[in-house]
């Protein structure tokens, strides 16, 4: 096991590399030099602007100025935020909670809704209930997560008023009614983002289950007498979630891309709004940093999908 | 009469004696297919009705888009302004029109450029063996991983001032998001195409041609590459869907084309600081994107059945 470990971590270093290579030469092919302000101020003497070329680095060969800046973003030296002014990665580590909690557990809402819904549906393939969570599964994702997002608002803040749609961190409450507070922002955004998952998700389940339920070993539980709860629960759901394992660390760049969208829309304190906010206000450190950090978060992702298959399927040999 | 299909072929053939032989080209057989998808066949439809509307619009409805009417702000639809107005009195059917315009031609040309980029890479890596397709695949496994809205952003962020003095506002920013759309969207494709060929190269069709001493491009592009463009097909078409969601939250961000161009995307992020007082404005947009991305996703459903031959119906 310790080895099979080993061997994963060995092959995300070059992913992440390569996504730091991507996002360094992004930066370096975009115009505009950083010193181009320098340049048509007529205060500041040629030299002075040469001198300072020279000791940032900025005439260096591009494979040097690469191999800097990766050591810096590996020392946790992400630079100064232009707008927040304080350092990124401190800027960074207190967004990043709200971020992983809302995604977390709209993961989760996502797996509670399509587990049922698309074992059930394979377990009665082309029935009623079959086309309806189909169509449904079509519907929620073809409908993009700003929109619900919208939709939500109209219905449950808008026209009904029972929940906000602004998401704060200083709430004026104490004991069981701040939890309840708590609770009630993150309903709209963690729905939004769930539910539009749970649909692929469904979908996913479905196919898994159907290519499993006609395997001879299910027949052969069923002939011995096993209950068909037990079966389906047992010997059908078990092996058919191991490829959906998988899948879902698949979907990880469109759910984070989907938290973006939400903390946008709810205003939700994470890293998907500072990503925009910094964009809006061109906070180009920040917004290198926490792109790198979504990057590291779906490799990171994808690393634990690997690891929780290797443990699930035991014809993955670990030697 | 297609429509009407029996159950099994025999049952035709004793009911309609073999006066009229029917042909079964692939093509029609995948027409026959398709049309048994009833909500693909419905898509269809709509689609064309969208389109159409997108494209004959501005002759039928020559409402300049940019009409301010501060007597008629935000106003409900009315017979006047089949769609209401937005905060500064602009009839939004106007609006919408062009704006399909934009959201329909960014999700096209992204598909394009995405799929030629995958179909390229995925021949290649499926052609070559060895080191040359374990560094495309490694690639393309990257990009799989890579967090696309960010870097989409990123890119954007980075770029858009340098494109804008190139070529103006307008056509910079189509050029910019087409190509980024499409340049995080050739992955599937490129893997699609390469499994195809892995299996395809080693087929006796394609050892008699390579017998006859066609060359290798003569291979790919004449005997190979037309075998494995279904699959393909299926891929671009949900291509089409997720590029102009794509191109929906660029806007919806701010962050996609000038303020000035009223795409779908744009008009619901105008629209969302009046949701209490002017739902339509949101909902019309919203449900002009949502209407368009499941009848795309549908028809790729149908043709996924249709193309598909070894799928039983």
């Amino acid at each position: 096991m310790g080895n099979y470990l080993l061997r994963r971590l060995i092959v995300a270093v070059p992913s992440l590399l390569g996504i730091s290579l991507i996002l360094f030469v992004l930066l370096a092919l975009a115009p505009g030099d950083p010193f181009g302000e320098l340049a048509s101020n007529p205060n500041i003497p040629p030299e002075v602007r040469e001198a300072l070329r020279v000791k940032f680095g900025m005439d260096d060969p591009i494979l040097v100025r690469y191999l800097h800046w990766l050591v810096a973003m590996l020392h946790g030296d992400w630079g100064f935020s232009f707008a927040s002014r304080i350092n990124v990665d401190t800027l960074i580590l207190q967004r990043i909670p709200t971020t992983l909690y809302v995604v977390g557990t709209s993961q989760l809402l996502a797996l509670a809704v399509a587990l049922p819904i698309g074992v059930y549906a394979a377990m009665r393939p082309y029935s009623l209930f079959d086309q309806i969570a189909n169509t449904f599964a079509f519907i929620g994702f073809s409908l993009p997560t700003f929109f619900t997002g919208l939709l939500l608002i109209l219905i449950f803040s808008v026209n009904l008023g029972w929940l906000p749609f602004v998401y704060r961190t200083d709430i004026h409450a104490t004991g069981w009614q701040w939890y309840w507070e708590y609770i009630k922002q993150a309903i709209m955004p963690i729905a939004v983002l769930g539910l539009f998952q749970a649909a692929s998700y469904t979908r996913y389940i479905r196919s898994a289950v159907l290519d499993v339920i006609k395997l001879d070993y299910v027949t052969t539980a069923r002939a011995k007498g096993i209950g068909e709860r037990k079966v389906i629960l047992k010997h059908v759901v078990r092996n058919a979630l191991i490829p959906v394992v998988t899948l879902v660390a698949l979907q990880m760049p469109s759910v984070f891309g989907g938290a973006i969208i939400t903390e946008q829309i709810f205003r939700i304190p994470g890293i998907g709004s500072l990503l925009i906010s910094a964009i809006l206000a061109n906070d180009t450190p920040v917004i290198m940093a926490v792109t790198f950090v979504f990057a590291c978060l779906v490799v990171l992702f994808n690393l634990l999908a690997d690891i929780i298959y290797g443990w699930l399927d035991p014809r993955i040999s670990f030697s | 009469m297609v429509g009407l299909t029996h159950a099994s072929p025999s049952v035709e053939a004793v009911a309609e004696p073999a006066r009229r032989e029917r042909r079964f080209t692939p093509g029609g057989e995948a027409l026959r297919r398709f049309r048994r998808h009833r909500l693909a066949a419905a898509s269809v439809v709509v689609l064309v009705l969208l389109a159409l509307a997108i494209l004959v619009g501005p002759t039928l409805w020559p409402v300049p888009i940019n009409d301010i009417d501060f007597t008629a702000r935000l106003a409900p639809p009315s017979w006047e302004h089949p769609f209401g107005t937005d905060d500064l009195g602009q009839d939004l059917l106007a609006r919408m029109i062009y704006g399909g315009r934009i959201s329909l031609a960014v999700g096209f040309a992204a598909m394009a450029v995405g799929l030629f980029a995958g179909i390229v890479i995925g021949a290649i890596a499926g052609v070559s063996k060895g080191p040359v397709d374990a560094a495309l695949m490694w690639v393309t496994d990257l990009f799989l991983s890579l967090p696309q809205l960010p870097l989409l952003l990123l890119v954007i962020y980075l770029f858009r001032d340098g494109l804008k003095n190139l070529v103006g506002p307008e056509g910079g920013t189509f050029i910019l998001i087409v190509l980024v759309i499409g340049g995080f969207r050739w992955m599937s494709v490129a893997r699609l195409v390469r499994a195809q060929f892995l299996s395809l190269r080693e087929k006796e069709f394609v050892e008699a041609a390579r017998a006859l001493g066609a060359s290798k491009l003569r291979l790919v592009v004449r005997h190979i590459l037309p075998n494995a463009l279904g699959p393909v097909i299926v891929a671009g078409t949900i291509d089409v869907a997720a590029a102009i969601i794509a191109e929906s939250t660029l806007s919806f961000l701010g962050l996609g084309f000038p303020p000035d161009i009223p795409t779908w995307g744009r008009l619901l992020f105008d629209a969302k600081d009046y949701l209490d007082i002017a739902p339509h404005w949101a909902l019309f947009a919203g449900g002009a994107i949502f209407l368009t991305v499941i009848a795309i996703n549908f028809i790729g459903d149908g043709l996924r059945d249709a193309l598909d031959p070894r799928k039983v119906m």
